[in-house]
């Protein structure tokens, strides 16, 4: 057996909207990944604890609250802080354009937007992994 | 000793985590033994426990709920939760540990998912030496969750030294309840969905089921437990009756016999996977198939006279014959 590629799928914050997050989330298994779903309102604390209990390469968050500018660095310098900076962290949700960049300087590797075709997801897996 | 294995028996969360999965993994093999190995001196020490059932049963929600009373006891649990992967992509959708999440961020508990990748009986091939890993690490209770089982996945059984059986109204009739398969393997039933109607019908089934087994040589009784997972009813009940049954086959030696049992199948399992590997180099069973295949196919020998041949030269070869 190979080594697998196993990916958190998580939402941060408030907000109850986890669609895009279900959706992504069994994508991602069709594309033949494992991915870990743990459903809504999780805080950082548990998302980072959850991303070192499983091992996983990936931590994707979903986010459609508005709050990914607090949230999405927090939960990168947690796991930095943890040990565990190689987990690489990519977002999505509805995020104005205009917060891409630098949420990309705090360490988010990737946001995807909606309308995203799910191809540019695992192409990014692929790619960095 | 190994860097990783000191790491897991120091209780490192990461370090365990990255033993699980180089476990799982399976391509470093002399890591991967040695590393079981290192840890195999400093196992025997936690209690394991099996919760198996039908999809849906809610073993989830009732382990999340037991959870907080093992907590109580100020003991450390590890939870691995297995779920199928698909045959055909091999990804899987690992969703157990969302009904745990309350758990998620106390130090005493470590919930592992694990994808089944292709083994069948309800586990993962590497769900027994991942027991091993948090034994090894100081963990007070380790829980197996299997997949949503039908009938046949019983494997749970020759890795616990409790399986808790999970059982729901409304999947069947008492014939269901006599067949052979799951059934046989329960030490405590645990009929949740209490509140749910038929759940009383249920009770009385499966006490007349257990009235007429056993041969399956356990002579402790198995209790019945009724609970709710989603009002948190019976709970209680149903964590006492657990500690009841451990220290009862601590006492008359089945738990003993049980982990000797365990050991022997793991022995059996290990040699056999080993004799296959090399029995598969000498044949180069990847590159002969095809033409195999055909020459079967088109009936210029049959199945048993082909492999017999094979076989006994193999068996030649390194003097058995």
């Amino acid at each position: 057996m190979d080594k697998k590629t196993r990916i958190l799928i998580a939402k941060p914050g408030l907000d109850g909207h986890d669609r895009g997050a279900k959706y992504v989330a069994r994508a991602l298994k069709d594309a033949g990944y494992e991915v870990i779903y743990t459903g809504i309102r999780q805080t950082p604390e548990a998302i980072v604890k959850t991303a070192i209990q499983e091992d996983v390469d990936f931590v994707g968050l979903s986010l459609l609250s508005g709050a990914h500018n607090e949230l999405f660095p927090k939960i990168v310098n947690l796991l930095r802080k943890k040990g565990a900076g190689d987990i690489i962290v990519f977002g999505g949700g509805v995020i104005p354009e205009s917060d891409i960049p630098s949420l990309k300087e705090k360490g988010i590797r990737a946001i995807f937007t909606p309308g995203t075709p799910i191809k540019d997801i695992t192409d990014f897996i692929e790619t960095v992994k | 000793m190994q860097e990783l294995a000191r790491r897991v028996i120091k209780g490192d969360i990461r370090g365990i985590a990255k033993a699980i999965s180089l476990v799982e993994n399976g391509v470093e093999t002399v890591k991967k033994e040695a590393l079981i190995d290192a840890l195999y001196p400093h196992c025997g020490h936690a209690v394991i426990w099996g919760i198996t059932g039908p999809p849906g049963a809610g073993k989830s929600s009732l382990l999340d709920r037991l959870i907080e009373h093992i907590r109580r006891d100020k003991k450390k649990v590890a939870v691995i939760a297995v779920d199928p992967s698909s045959p055909f992509t091999g990804g899987a959708i690992l969703g157990d540990r969302l009904r745990m999440q309350k758990h998620a961020v106390d130090d005493g508990v470590f919930i592992r998912s694990m994808a089944s990748r292709g083994h069948l009986g309800g586990v993962a091939g590497a769900t027994g030496d991942a027991v091993r890993i948090f034994d090894a690490a100081g963990y007070d209770h380790i829980i197996i969750e299997t997949i949503g089982v039908g009938q046949t996945e019983i494997e749970v059984m020759e890795l616990s030294d409790i399986v808790l059986l999970v059982l729901v109204p409304g999947l069947g009739d008492e014939i269901q309840a006599l067949k052979a398969g799951v059934m046989e393997i329960g030490d405590i039933f645990i009929i949740n969905k209490k509140d749910h109607d038929g759940a009383d019908r249920l009770r009385a089934e499966v006490e007349y089921v257990l009235s007429l087994k056993n041969g399956t040589g356990n002579t402790t009784e198995h209790p019945i437990t009724m609970t709710s997972a989603t009002l948190n009813e019976g709970i209680a009940e149903a964590y006492s009756l657990i500690q009841a049954y451990y220290t009862t086959i601590l006492k008359n030696g089945n738990l003993t016999q049980k982990r000797k049992n365990r050991i022997e199948n793991e022995l059996k399992h290990i040699a056999l996977s080993k004799i296959k590997e090399h029995v598969d180099k000498f044949l180069n069973i990847d590159d002969c198939l095809d033409s195999w295949v055909e020459n079967v196919f088109q009936k210029k020998v049959s199945p048993y006279k082909l492999l017999n041949k094979k076989i006994d030269k193999f068996l030649q070869e390194i003097n058995w014959k």
